[in-house]
């Protein structure tokens, strides 16, 4: 029989919160401002493209795949979605549907390549990403796309919850993160991406085709980089071929703060968003405190190599 | 070198003829035969190369013989893959343990045949894990295997319990053959024991189990028959209880010429 001990997150899951607590508790003292409805809000709207963007970063890691493309594949949704709707006045849905395919398709090609070329995902996306962006420029000729249908900008929108003001796009990748979160612990399908990270030959000897679910995670991954996509047209209210440069890293180290293990197999995507808060507050507190922004790259990348170091650790204790 | 046809009183569950696989320059099957009757533990011996886990690799279908028939229950087969094999009824459990880590144990028994919901949730690919969990307890209790939760990560298990885990999993869903490759080999005496216990209690289920050994105390302990692998071929079906190790350690080496093995030695 199940004991309840199992039902209590492990020291592993409960990590990332409890840093998450720190950062907060420690940036209240800091800063009057910081702990105000409003300012968690603004974390919020500051972290939700980061934050879709690495929904599709978790699948992917969970795979132990990784992909270096993400921040470059939602700019170029972005400037898809947005230029499409300028110059040739498509209605908003269907600019942002071609936008959400080109980005599905970057994930696709991605897959292939990692599937049936068999080539490390670090290599395939590092390509991709410098030709996400060089198409990014080309077909925007680096120039921002304004003027915008108020419809495509509406999830940068808010509303009023008590006293604080929600954005609509906060909302949507919270429900992205529920929805995905149910999926891959609820679903064969979801047990089956970290079937293939925990040991793929196992997995494929049992019948499940590794190679199918490899690439679904990449097409799904690339429809979260379009989603994350709209967010930020939404979001600056204009469609920016230089957008996701922070995005592409910031979203990896949200996964891997958020406890998942870069070899695979383990790790949970509500733990993605905890990552990406704690990005989100230190990035805020920092800012509220006055520290020039050098000192928050700096941080994030100590912040990162930690959690790293954590999972390598932890791995090696468990053996 | 073939039994007695007369004596087979239970009916031949796989039956392999004039095997052959070649890789280049090197035959690693040479005309092997292969027998395996309903209801015994078939052991599996021979030096390295001897053609050993060609052999077993062949009936597993994670190689394609270039010559050569394999029968499944008089049917005859042939196939391309070791997933193929599987669904037609023969689960291989594989030296390197093979299992998730991370998942639990419920998981790693019901990987590729997880149970659905009924309903639209079903369809939608929802798993019924109240029923995986139960018929995982139910399941282990039967093949008396000592563990308590079936929650628990596979990681946290020791490495008898996780090949446990992986042999009540092929158990479970094999319906004509296990076979087991090397399954007590990385474990200490004890865990050895509660495996070879295990493969017991497999056979007693019904199911007749192939087991790959280097370990001859383990071969003669549990082994019905003794099939020798020598040179790509079958060099003997050997009786346990009519010999002794050296015996066998003879047949399998060579020292002891297949021609000249007394009859009184034989399995039939």
């Amino acid at each position: 029989m199940p004991s309840w001990k199992e039902h209590i997150p492990s020291i592993g899951t409960l990590g990332p919160f409890l840093a998450l607590l720190i950062a907060c508790t420690f940036f209240s003292f800091q800063s009057e401002q910081f702990f105000t409805g409003a300012n968690f809000s603004l974390i919020l709207q500051q972290i939700m493209v980061v934050g879709l963007i690495a929904i599709g970063q978790t699948l992917i890691i969970l795979t132990a795949g990784i992909d270096l493309s993400c921040g470059m594949v939602m700019a170029l949704g972005g400037v898809v979605m947005t230029k499409v709707a300028h110059d040739f006045g498509l209605p908003p849905s269907l600019a942002i549907g071609l936008g959400l395919t080109v980005t599905a398709g970057f994930g696709l090609l991605n897959g292939l390549l990692v599937t049936r070329i068999k080539l490390p995902p670090f290599i395939v996306t590092l390509g991709t990403m410098n030709i996400a962006f060089a198409i990014t420029q080309l077909y925007s000729g680096s120039q921002t796309i304004t003027d915008l249908p108020a419809s495509m900008t509406f999830l940068g929108n808010t509303f009023n919850l008590g006293q604080t003001q929600v954005a609509y796009g906060t909302v949507l990748m919270l429900v992205c993160y529920a929805l995905s979160w149910i999926w891959l612990r609820e679903t064969a399908a979801g047990r089956h991406i970290y079937a293939v990270g925990n040991n793929p030959e196992a997995t494929r000897l049992t019948g499940i085709p590794t190679h199918r679910v490899i690439l679904m995670v990449y097409v799904l991954a690339g429809l979260c980089y379009g989603v994350a996509s709209l967010l930020s047209v939404a979001r600056t209210g204009v469609g920016d071929p230089n957008a996701g440069q922070t995005e592409n890293l910031d979203a990896i180290t949200a996964v891997v703060l958020g406890g998942t293990s870069l070899f695979g197999g383990r790790g949970v995507v509500l733990g993605s968003l905890i990552g990406a808060m704690i990005v989100g507050v230190f990035r805020n507190g920092l800012t509220l405190m006055g520290v020039s922004s050098v000192y928050q790259i700096l941080i994030t990348g100590i912040l990162v190599i930690l959690a790293v170091a954590t999972d390598q650790l932890s791995r090696k204790g468990g053996r | 070198m073939s039994p007695h046809p007369e004596h087979n009183a239970l009916p031949l569950v796989i039956q392999a003829k004039g095997l052959v696989k070649r890789y280049g320059q090197v035959t690693a099957l040479d005309g092997a035969d292969f027998e395996l009757r309903a209801g015994e533990i078939l052991a599996v011996i021979g030096d390295n190369g001897a053609g050993k886990s060609s052999l077993i690799k062949a009936l597993s279908g994670a190689i394609t013989p270039d010559s050569g028939d394999i029968f499944l229950d008089g049917q005859s087969v042939c196939f391309k893959s070791p997933i193929e094999a599987r669904r037609a009824g023969i689960e291989t459990v594989y030296q390197d343990l093979a299992v998730a880590p991370a998942m639990t144990i419920a998981e790693n028994l019901f990987m590729g045949r997880e149970i659905r919901r009924t309903g639209l949730l079903g369809s939608l690919g929802f798993l019924d894990k109240k029923r995986m969990l139960n018929d995982s307890i139910a399941y282990m209790q039967e093949l008396k295997i000592g563990i308590r939760s079936m929650t628990q990560a596979v990681e946290t298990l020791s490495g008898g319990q996780r090949q446990g885990v992986a042999v009540a999993r092929a158990a479970a869903f094999a319906r004509h053959v296990v076979i087991m490759d090397e399954p007590t080999a990385a474990l200490g005496v004890k865990e050895g024991n509660m495996v070879l216990e295990l493969i017991r209690n497999v056979r007693d289920r019904g199911l007749p189990v192939v087991l790959i050994s280097h370990n001859m105390p383990h071969v003669f302990e549990i082994a019905d028959r003794i099939h020798v692998a020598r040179l790509g071929r079958r060099a003997a079906v050997l009786n346990p209880k009519a010999i002794t190790m050296s015996d066998a350690v003879a047949v399998m080496t060579g020292a002891m010429k297949p021609e000249d093995i007394p009859t009184e030695w034989l399995a039939h």
